[in-house]
C-alpha cells in the first residue's frame, strides 16, 4: 500500500520576461521528495525562501500559469496532473493557514464559511457552516462578525473550520506558528496532532524546528529548493551526533537552546 | 448599544454640518474677494448696451445707491446677511432671482449628470474588474489603453467627435438642446428627452470613467494577490466565482469612494459638455453668467456647487464605511 501523498523529484520553474523579450528562468524548486501517510504528521522544515509554500501550492494545483512543473505527485498511489489536483483542492486536499490575512476582510465570516461548505460540495452549506462554528466552540453570533473583529484564537478556529469543511484526507498547514505566543503555538500544534490522529495526513510547513519536533512523526529538511534530509525527531538530541547531514546538524546547533552555533565555514 | 449609537450618529451629523458651514464661509470669502478684485464693471454689466448713454452723475448715483463705494468688508457682510435671509440676489441675464435660476437649471442638469454618473460608475467598475481579472492579457491592455486615452482627452473634444459621428454623419442623435426645436413644451415626450440626453451624457461620463477603471483595476490586482484569495483558490474557488465572492467587495470600496467624490469633476465637465451640445443646464448657465458678468448668479453657483461636492463626499464616506467595515472603525477612532 502506497502513501497517501507521495511527491518525488518535484521541480518548479518560472519563466519571466524582463525588459523586452529577454527570457529568464527561475528555478525555486529543483528536487523535492516528500511522503505523508494517514495518521502521520510530517514536518517540512526549511529557511524562508526554501520553497516550502510553493510545494504546497503545487500539491493543490494552484501554481501560476507561467510556472512549469516536472516530477511526480501521487495521491493514493495515483499520479495526478495539476488539473486533477486542482479538482481535489478544498475536498480531498486542504490548505490550513492560520493568519487573519487569509480571511476576506470585507465579508462576514459566516458567509465565508458557507462559501467553503458550498465549494466542498456540502448539500446544505448554511447548516454545514452553522454546525462547523459550534463544533469549533464558537457561538453562532460569530457568523455575523468581520475578521478584524475576531481574536487570533477565533480566527484560527474559523480557518480550521473552513479548511476541514470538505473532510480532507490530506491537510497542508502552512507556516502556522510565526509571531504567536508560546501557549498559542502549543494549541495550534496540538490541534494539528489531533487532526493527524483522526486518520488524516498532515504536512506541517514551517521554519520553526523546535515547534515541529514537538509533534512531528518525521522531519523533512529542505534547503534551496530541494529536500536534503529526512530525520526522526528523536535524532535531534545533544550536539546532533545522530544527525548525518551537515546542514541538518547546523540547523540544530544554530537554535538558541543549543548555543546559537554558526557553521564554521560561513 | 442602540442608545449609544443614536447620539453618536447625531453628533457625527452635527459635526459634518458644522464643517459644511465653515467651508461655505471660506468659499464665500474667497469668491467675494475674487469679485471685488476683478475688473468687472458691475454697473456696465447691469445696464448692458445702454452704458454709453449713462452720464457720470447717473453712474455715481447708481454706485452710491448700490453701496459700491462702501469698504469691501461692509459690502461682504451685507451680502452675507442677505444670503442668510435666503436672498441670493437677482440674475440680470436670466431676469429671475438667482435661487430660481439655479433650481431650474439644476433640475435640467440633474438627469444629464445622474445618467453620466451612473454610466461612468457602472461601466468603469465593470471594465476595471475585467481588466484586473485578466491582468497582462490582451483584454487588460485594450481596456487600460482606452482608459488612458479617455483620461487625456478633453471633454469638449470628445463631445465634438461624438456630435460629428452620431449627429452629423450617422444622423442618429439630435445636434443640440434638451428638447426638439419648434415643438410645444406640452408635446415633448419622455422619449424625445432621452433621445436628446444620450450624447451629452455619454460625453460627460467620459470625464469620470477612466479614474474608476484604473483604480478598480488596481484594487482587483491587489485583492487577487492577497492571502485570502490564495486560500479561496486552495478551497477550490475558480474564475468567475473567485471574482464574485472574494474580489468584488474588496474592489468596490475604492470605486464607490472615488465615484462619490467625483461630483466636482462631474460639474466641471458639465460646463463643457452642455456648452458643446447647447444643453440648457447649470453648466451652460455658468458659462452664460460668466460671459455676461452676472456676478450674483456666479456667486450663487459657486456656493451651490460647494454644497453639491460636500454632500457627494459625505455620502461617499458613509457608503465606503458600509462596504468596508474597517473604514467605519477607523472613522470612529478618529472622531473619538
Amino acid at each position: 500500500m502506497s502513501a497517501l501523498l507521495a511527491v518525488s523529484s518535484l521541480a518548479v520553474s518560472f519563466h519571466q520576461y524582463e525588459r523586452g523579450l529577454r527570457r529568464r528562468t527561475v528555478v525555486p524548486l529543483s528536487a523535492m521528495d516528500l511522503t505523508a501517510d494517514r495518521g502521520e504528521l510530517v514536518a517540512l522544515v526549511g529557511a524562508s525562501g526554501a520553497g516550502k509554500t510553493l510545494l504546497a501550492h503545487a500539491v493543490l494545483g494552484m501554481l501560476p500559469p507561467n510556472a512549469e512543473e516536472s516530477g511526480d505527485i501521487r495521491v493514493d498511489g495515483e499520479p495526478l496532473d495539476p488539473p486533477a489536483r486542482r479538482a481535489r483542492a478544498g475536498r480531498g486536499i486542504a490548505l490550513l493557514p492560520q493568519s487573519v490575512t487569509f480571511l476576506d476582510p470585507v465579508t462576514p465570516v459566516g458567509r465565508q464559511l458557507r462559501r467553503s461548505a458550498a465549494l466542498a460540495g456540502r448539500p446544505d452549506p448554511r447548516a454545514a457552516a452553522a454546525t462547523a462554528l459550534t463544533d469549533r466552540g464558537l457561538s453562532p453570533e460569530v457568523a455575523g462578525r468581520y475578521p478584524h473583529e475576531l481574536s487570533g484564537g477565533m480566527v484560527r478556529r474559523v480557518l480550521t473550520a473552513m479548511a476541514m469543511m470538505g473532510s480532507p484526507d490530506l491537510v497542508l498547514a502552512d507556516e502556522p506558528t510565526p509571531g504567536l505566543p508560546a501557549e498559542a503555538v502549543r494549541a495550534v500544534l496540538h490541534d494539528l496532532r489531533r487532526i493527524a490522529d483522526d486518520g488524516r495526513a498532515v504536512v506541517l510547513i514551517t521554519h520553526d524546528l523546535p515547534a515541529a519536533l514537538e509533534v512531528a512523526d518525521r522531519v523533512v529538511i529542505c534547503h534551496d529548493g530541494r529536500t536534503i534530509d529526512e530525520v526522526r525527531p528523536a535524532d535531534f538530541t545533544g550536539n546532533g551526533e545522530a544527525l548525518s547531514h551537515p546542514y541538518t546538524r547546523a540547523l540544530w546547533l544554530a537554535l538558541p537552546a543549543n548555543g546559537f552555533h554558526l557553521p564554521e565555514d560561513s | 448599544m442602540l442608545t449609544e449609537g443614536v447620539p453618536a450618529a447625531l453628533r457625527g451629523f452635527a459635526g459634518r454640518l458644522g464643517r459644511l458651514v465653515l467651508l461655505l464661509v471660506a468659499v464665500a470669502v474667497a469668491s467675494f474677494a475674487l469679485m471685488v478684485n476683478s475688473p468687472v464693471d458691475l454697473v456696465a454689466a447691469y445696464v448692458g448696451a445702454d452704458v454709453a448713454s449713462l452720464g457720470p452723475e447717473q453712474r455715481a448715483l447708481i454706485e452710491e445707491r448700490w453701496g459700491l463705494n462702501d469698504p469691501a468688508h461692509e459690502r461682504f457682510l451685507a451680502w452675507l446677511g442677505n444670503l442668510v435671509r435666503g436672498d441670493f440676489g437677482f440674475s440680470a441675464t436670466f431676469n429671475q432671482p438667482v435661487l430660481e435660476v439655479i433650481g431650474d437649471k439644476f433640475l435640467a442638469s440633474l438627469a444629464l449628470m445622474a445618467l453620466a454618473w451612473l454610466l461612468s460608475g457602472v461601466l468603469g467598475f465593470g471594465l476595471g474588474l475585467l481588466a484586473g481579472a485578466r491582468q497582462g492579457r490582451a483584454t487588460d491592455r485594450v481596456i487600460t489603453w482606452w482608459a488612458y486615452t479617455l483620461a487625456s482627452a478633453p471633454t469638449f473634444w470628445v463631445g465634438l467627435l461624438l456630435l460629428y459621428v452620431f449627429a452629423v454623419s450617422l444622423n442618429w442623435a439630435p445636434v443640440c438642446c434638451a428638447v426638439p426645436i419648434g415643438v410645444p413644451a406640452a408635446d415633448v415626450t419622455l422619449l424625445d428627452r432621452l433621445h436628446h440626453l444620450v450624447l451629452p451624457a455619454v460625453t460627460l461620463s467620459v470625464v469620470g470613467i477612466a479614474p474608476v477603471v484604473l483604480h478598480t483595476r488596481q484594487a482587483v490586482i491587489e485583492a487577487l494577490a492577497g492571502d485570502h484569495v490564495a486560500f479561496a483558490r486552495a478551497q477550490g474557488e475558480r474564475g468567475f466565482g473567485l471574482i464574485r465572492h472574494r474580489v468584488v467587495r474588496n474592489a468596490a470600496a475604492p470605486a464607490l469612494l472615488l465615484q462619490f467624490s467625483s461630483l466636482g469633476e462631474l460639474f466641471g465637465g458639465s460646463v463643457l459638455a452642455e456648452q458643446v451640445f447647447s444643453y440648457p443646464g447649470l453648466g451652460a448657465a455658468t458659462t452664460t453668467a460668466a460671459l455676461n458678468q452676472d456676478v450674483p448668479l456666479l456667486l450663487g453657483i459657486a456656493l451651490f456647487t460647494t454644497v453639491l461636492v460636500f454632500t457627494g463626499n459625505a455620502i461617499g464616506d458613509r457608503v465606503h464605511a458600509g462596504v468596508d467595515p474597517r473604514a467605519a472603525l477607523a472613522d470612529a477612532r478618529r472622531s473619538r
